[in-house]
C-alpha cells in the first residue's frame, strides 16, 4: 500500500457522489413519477453505505437554478443514523430535498417575487453540480493519505442545456485530470451527448435503462460496484458515442471537413477565410490532405 | 510446334536422381519413354490434365521443368534437362499448349454463336509472347484467373476488354526501359593532343566528330566561328587546321609568334582571343553569386599568382603572370569549363557524323536553354530583394508586427448551441424534451409538483421491497444479455476481424464477389459516356452480370445465420450500394436516351 504515499486508496472503499436530476419542469412531464424515482435512488443510496463500512456517499441536488449538498454519509450525525436505520436516513434526505427545491423555486422566481420570464432556464445545471462534486472530492484528497475511492454517479433525466457546453466540458476535463470516473444513469427519454462524453473521457459507466420501474436494478447492478471490483466485471458500455462536429457555417454535423489552422473552427467547405477569427487562408490549391477526419 | 523430342530425366521428387530417357511433346499430350525398356516409368498424359508448369530459373543450378497435375497438392511431373536451351524449347512449347487449352472452353460457344460480341477477341491478332506473358500472368495470380473465367470466358467481358485494364500488368514485363543516353566523358578532353613524329617539322592533331562536338560544347567561340565561316568562307578542313594551329600555339606559349599570327589572320585570332561567349557567361554567372557572398575575403587564399607557385601542366609551371592577356586561360578555368559541360550532359540526339549537323543542332539546344532560363529582371529583383534582407540593420527597424493574426472569436455561443442540437439529433432522441418542457408547464406549477412528490415519500416512507422480483429478473436478464450480444463485442480487438468471426465458406463467398463487383464496377464506370453502341453492349452485359451478383448476395444476406446477419449484412451492405449506383446510374441514362431519341423529328415512338 505504500507505493503511491499521495493518493492510498482503500482499494474497494468507494466516495459516491451521486448527482440527483431535481428540474421540476423535467419531473413534471416525465413517465418516472418523482417519488417513485426517490423510491429506488433512496434505497441504492443506503445499500452503497451498506456495502462497505468505509463506503461514503454525498448526495448533490441538481435544480434548474441552483445546486446543493442534500446529504453527506461522512457527517457524523448522519452516520449515526443510517447506520442505526434505513428510515431515518431517508427521512433525512427528504427533509433536505424538500428544503433546496423550496429554496431553488425562490431563485427561479426571482427576488421580486414573479420571476425572470424571458430567461429559458429549464435545463438543469449539470455544470454547477459537477463542479460541487469535484470541489468535495478536491477536499477528501487534501483531507488525509488514506481516503476513499472517489466516483461521480450522475443520474440525469433533463435534457443537456447547451449553454453549459464550455462548463461541463471543463469540468469533464478536470475530472478526468484528478482520476475520477464520471458514471450516468439517464432517466430521461433521450441519450445525454455531455454525459455519453463525459463517461467516455473518464472512463465511466454510461448507462441508459431501459426499463425504468427496475432501476433500482439497474444501479444496484452496474454502478454499485468499487472501482477495484470494475477490472473483473463487464459492464455495459455504449454502442458509441457521438463525438462528431458541427460545422460553424451551416451549423451540419459533418464527418470530413476544414479545420481553421489558428481556432480549430470547423467547416464544411472551404472559405478563403475563417469566418470565426479572421485569419486567411491564401493558399490556393486545397488537396485531400488538408481535409481531416474528425473523431 | 507439332512435335518436340528431348533427352531428359524424370523424376519423382526434384532430390531424386531421375530416370534417362526421351520426352516427346505433341499438341495433346507428352510421352515419356525411358531408356531402360524394362523400367516401369513410362508416362504418357494428355495435356487437359496438365494445370500449370514450373520451371528453375535459367542458369540455377538444375535445368528443371515441372508440369503440375494440382497445383494446390504440388504433385507433378519433373524433369531434369541436360542444358537451359532444351528445358527453354520445352518451356515454350508447354505454355503454348497450355495457353492454347486454356482458350478452347470458349471455343464451342463462339463457334454456335458467331454474332456474338466475344468474337473479335479471337479475330484480333495477338502475338504469341503477348499471349504468353498473359498466360503467365493468369498462373501466376490465382484471382486474376478466376475473374477471367468468371467474366471472359461467359462472355460478360472480352478478351481485350479484360486486359485493357490491366495494361500495367502486362507492361511490367515487357522491357520497356528507356535506353540510357551515354554524356561526355568525364575525362577531360585537355586539349588535343599533338603527336609529332619527331623527323619533320609537321604536327599531327587527330579530331574525330565526337572530339568537335566536345570542342563545341566547351568553346562556344570555336562554335559560332564554324557556324559562321562553313563553309560559306573557308572549308571544313582549314577551319580544323586553323583551330589546331591556334592550339599549337596556345600550347607552346608563344605568346610573341602567337600575337604576330592573331594581327596576320582574324579568322585565327578568334581561336586565340580569350573566348568572348565565356567571358560573357562567366560575368554573368558572376552577376547572380549570393550578394552575401564575401568574395574579397578569398582572395588572400590565391597563391597561384605569387612566384614559384602554379599547377604543372605539361611538364611547365601554368603560372599565371608570364601569360598575355591572349592566351590567358588558366587550367582552372578549364577544367570549371569542362566541368560544367559534363554536368549539362549531352543534349544532343543527332547521329555524329557530320560536323555540321552537329554544330547546328547545338546552337538550337542552347537556343532552347537560354529561353528556359529566368529573365535577367527576375533575377535581378531577387537579388535586390535579398540584398535588402540581408543588409537590413535591426536598429533602425519599426517593430515588427508578430506573423500570425490574432485571435477573435465572435461569439462562441453560436457553436456550442448548434453542436448540442446536432449532438441530441445525431442520437436519435425522437423528442426534443426542451421544447416539451418549455411549453407544458409555469414555472410555480412544475415545482408544486415536486414539493408533492416528495412529500409524498416523506408521508408514505419507502416501500417494502423495493422493487418488485420480476422487474428485477427482467432487467438482470436483459443486462446480461446485452452484455454478451456479438454486436456489443464487435470491433473491440483488434486482432481479429470480423471476417473471421462468420464461417468460412461466406466469407470466401463474400470475398469473391467482392472482386467480382470491382473488376465489373469498373468496367461499367469507364464505359461512361456511352459513344459506340460496342460500349453500349459492353454496358447491358456488365449490367446483367452484376444483377446476378446482386442477387445472390441477396441470398447470401438471408441465408445467412442469425449469430452473423448483423455482420454479414454489414459487409455486403456496401457492396449493394455501390451495385444500385451504378444501377441508378444506368437507369439515368438509359433514360436519357430513350427520351433524346423519343424527341427526334421522325416520330419515334418509344
Amino acid at each position: 500500500m505504500a507505493s503511491a504515499p499521495s493518493k492510498l486508496y482503500q482499494d474497494d472503499a468507494s466516495l459516491v457522489v451521486a448527482l440527483l436530476d431535481t428540474n421540476p419542469f423535467f419531473w413534471a412531464a416525465a413517465s418516472l413519477p418523482f417519488s417513485e424515482f426517490l423510491q429506488h435512488v433512496v434505497p441504492f443510496i443506503n445499500s452503497l453505505l451498506l456495502l462497505n463500512q468505509l463506503n461514503r456517499v454525498v448526495l448533490i441536488a441538481t435544480g434548474t437554478s441552483s445546486c446543493g449538498y442534500i446529504f453527506d454519509s461522512g457527517e457524523a450525525n448522519s452516520n449515526a443514523n443510517a447506520n442505526a436505520n434505513a428510515n431515518a436516513l431517508c427521512s433525512g434526505i427528504i427533509k433536505k430535498l424538500e428544503d433546496f427545491v423550496g429554496k431553488d423555486s425562490k431563485i427561479a422566481k426571482g427576488p421580486n417575487g414573479n420571476g425572470d420570464a424571458t430567461r429559458p432556464a429549464i435545463s438543469s445545471l449539470l455544470s454547477g453540480s459537477l463542479s460541487l462534486a469535484l470541489c468535495y472530492i478536491q477536499r477528501i484528497f487534501r483531507s488525509g493519505a488514506r481516503h476513499p475511492q472517489p466516483r461521480i454517479l450522475c443520474i440525469q433525466g433533463s435534457p443537456d442545456g447547451p449553454e453549459q457546453y464550455v462548463a461541463v466540458m471543463n469540468s469533464i476535463f478536470s475530472a478526468q485530470r484528478s482520476m475520477v470516473p464520471i458514471d450516468s444513469c439517464i432517466v430521461g427519454t433521450q441519450h445525454s451527448a455531455f454525459l455519453q462524453q463525459a463517461s467516455y473521457i473518464t472512463g465511466g459507466v454510461y448507462m441508459k435503462p431501459q426499463q425504468l420501474d427496475g432501476l433500482f436494478q439497474y444501479l444496484a447492478a452496474v454502478f454499485a460496484t468499487d472501482l477495484h471490483s470494475r477490472n473483473f466485471l463487464r459492464l455495459p458500455k455504449p454502442v458509441g458515442v457521438d463525438f462528431r462536429a458541427s460545422c460553424f457555417c451551416h451549423k451540419k454535423t459533418i464527418d470530413l471537413g476544414y479545420v481553421c489552422s489558428v481556432c480549430l473552427s470547423i467547416f464544411c467547405k472551404y472559405h478563403k477565410k475563417c469566418s470565426t477569427c479572421g485569419s486567411e487562408f491564401n493558399q490556393g490549391t486545397v488537396d485531400s490532405t488538408t481535409r481531416e477526419q474528425k473523431r | 510446334m507439332a512435335v518436340i523430342s528431348v533427352a531428359t530425366r524424370y523424376k519423382i521428387t526434384v532430390k531424386d536422381a531421375g530416370i534417362p530417357g526421351v520426352l516427346k511433346m505433341n499438341e495433346e499430350r507428352f510421352v515419356f519413354q525411358p531408356n531402360d525398356p524394362r523400367s516401369l516409368m513410362k508416362l504418357n498424359i494428355e495435356f487437359r490434365n496438365i494445370k500449370g508448369h514450373k520451371f528453375s530459373k535459367d542458369g540455377s543450378k538444375q535445368a528443371l521443368l515441372n508440369l503440375t497435375q494440382d497445383s494446390e497438392k504440388g504433385t507433378g511431373y519433373i524433369f531434369e534437362f541436360d542444358n537451359f536451351t532444351d528445358r527453354n524449347s520445352c518451356r515454350d512449347f508447354v505454355g503454348r499448349v497450355l495457353g492454347k487449352l486454356q482458350s478452347v472452353p470458349a471455343r464451342p460457344n463462339d463457334q454456335s454463336v458467331p454474332e456474338k460480341p466475344a468474337g473479335p477477341s479471337f479475330a484480333e491478332q495477338l502475338s504469341t509472347t503477348e499471349m504468353e506473358r498473359r498466360i503467365k500472368l493468369l498462373r501466376e495470380d490465382s484471382e486474376l484467373q478466376r475473374l477471367h473465367k468468371q467474366f471472359v470466358l461467359s462472355g460478360v467481358l472480352t478478351e481485350s476488354e479484360f486486359w485493357a485494364t490491366r495494361k500495367a500488368l502486362l507492361g511490367e514485363d515487357g522491357n520497356h526501359t528507356t535506353k540510357q543516353r551515354p554524356g561526355f566523358k568525364s575525362a577531360m578532353l585537355a586539349d588535343v593532343r599533338p603527336s609529332a613524329d619527331g623527323r619533320t617539322n609537321k604536327v599531327t592533331f587527330s579530331l574525330t566528330p565526337e572530339i568537335m562536338h566536345q570542342i563545341f560544347a566547351e568553346k562556344p567561340a570555336v562554335h559560332r566561328a564554324f557556324l559562321n565561316l562553313v563553309p560559306s568562307k573557308m572549308a571544313e578542313k582549314d577551319f580544323w587546321t586553323k583551330y589546331c594551329r591556334a592550339e599549337y600555339l596556345n600550347r607552346t606559349k608563344n605568346a610573341v609568334v602567337a600575337a604576330a599570327e592573331a594581327a596576320e589572320d582574324e579568322e585565327l585570332a578568334v581561336f586565340l582571343k580569350h573566348d568572348d561567349i565565356l567571358a560573357n557567361e562567366a560575368r554573368r554567372k558572376i552577376r547572380r553569386v549570393d550578394p552575401t557572398l564575401d568574395m574579397e575575403a578569398d582572395v588572400g587564399d590565391d597563391y597561384i599568382h605569387l612566384p614559384d607557385h602554379g599547377i604543372l601542366r605539361d611538364g611547365q609551371k601554368d603560372t599565371a603572370e608570364t601569360e598575355t592577356e591572349v592566351s590567358r586561360r588558366t587550367l582552372s578555368q578549364d577544367l570549371n569549363r569542362h566541368a560544367a559541360v559534363v554536368l549539362e550532359g549531352r543534349t544532343l540526339d543527332v547521329e555524329l557524323s557530320d560536323t555540321r549537323t552537329v554544330a547546328e543542332a547545338l546552337a538550337r539546344s542552347k537556343k532552347e536553354l537560354s529561353s528556359n532560363e529566368k529573365s535577367e529582371e527576375n533575377v535581378n529583383l531577387e537579388r535586390q530583394e535579398r540584398v535588402a534582407r540581408m543588409t537590413e540593420l535591426e536598429d533602425l527597424q519599426g517593430s515588427r508586427e508578430p506573423p500570425y493574426a490574432s485571435l477573435c472569436i465572435k461569439d462562441p455561443r453560436e457553436y456550442f448551441d448548434s453542436q448540442q442540437a446536432n449532438a441530441l439529433r445525431a442520437l436519435g432522441g425522437t423528442e426534443f424534451g426542451t421544447h416539451i418542457l418549455d411549453s407544458s408547464l409555469s414555472k410555480e406549477e412544475a415545482y408544486r409538483y415536486l414539493k408533492e412528490q416528495i412529500s409524498e415519500v416523506k408521508s408514505r416512507g419507502l416501500k417494502n421491497p423495493v422493487i418488485r422480483p420480476d422487474t428485477a429478473l427482467q432487467v438482470f436478464s436483459g443486462l446480461s444479455q446485452h452484455l454478451s450480444s456479438t454486436r456489443f463485442q464487435l470491433g473491440k480487438n483488434p486482432q481479429e476481424s470480423a471476417l473471421d468471426r462468420i464461417p468460412h465458406r461466406t466469407k470466401d463467398e463474400l470475398m469473391q464477389h467482392w472482386t467480382s463487383i470491382q473488376e465489373l464496377l469498373r468496367h461499367f464506370w469507364s464505359s461512361y459516356p456511352i459513344t459506340t453502341a460496342g460500349l453500349y453492349n459492353k454496358v447491358q452485359r456488365v449490367k446483367d452480370a452484376m444483377a446476378q451478383i446482386y442477387q445472390k448476395l441477396q441470398e447470401i444476406k438471408e441465408s445467412a445465420k442469425s449469430d452473423f446477419r448483423h455482420q454479414v449484412s454489414l459487409l455486403v451492405q456496401p457492396m449493394l450500394q455501390a451495385l444500385d449506383a451504378a444501377f441508378a446510374h444506368y437507369d439515368l441514362e438509359h433514360q436519357k436516351r430513350t427520351t433524346k431519341s423519343g424527341a427526334k423529328p421522325n416520330g419515334f415512338v418509344k
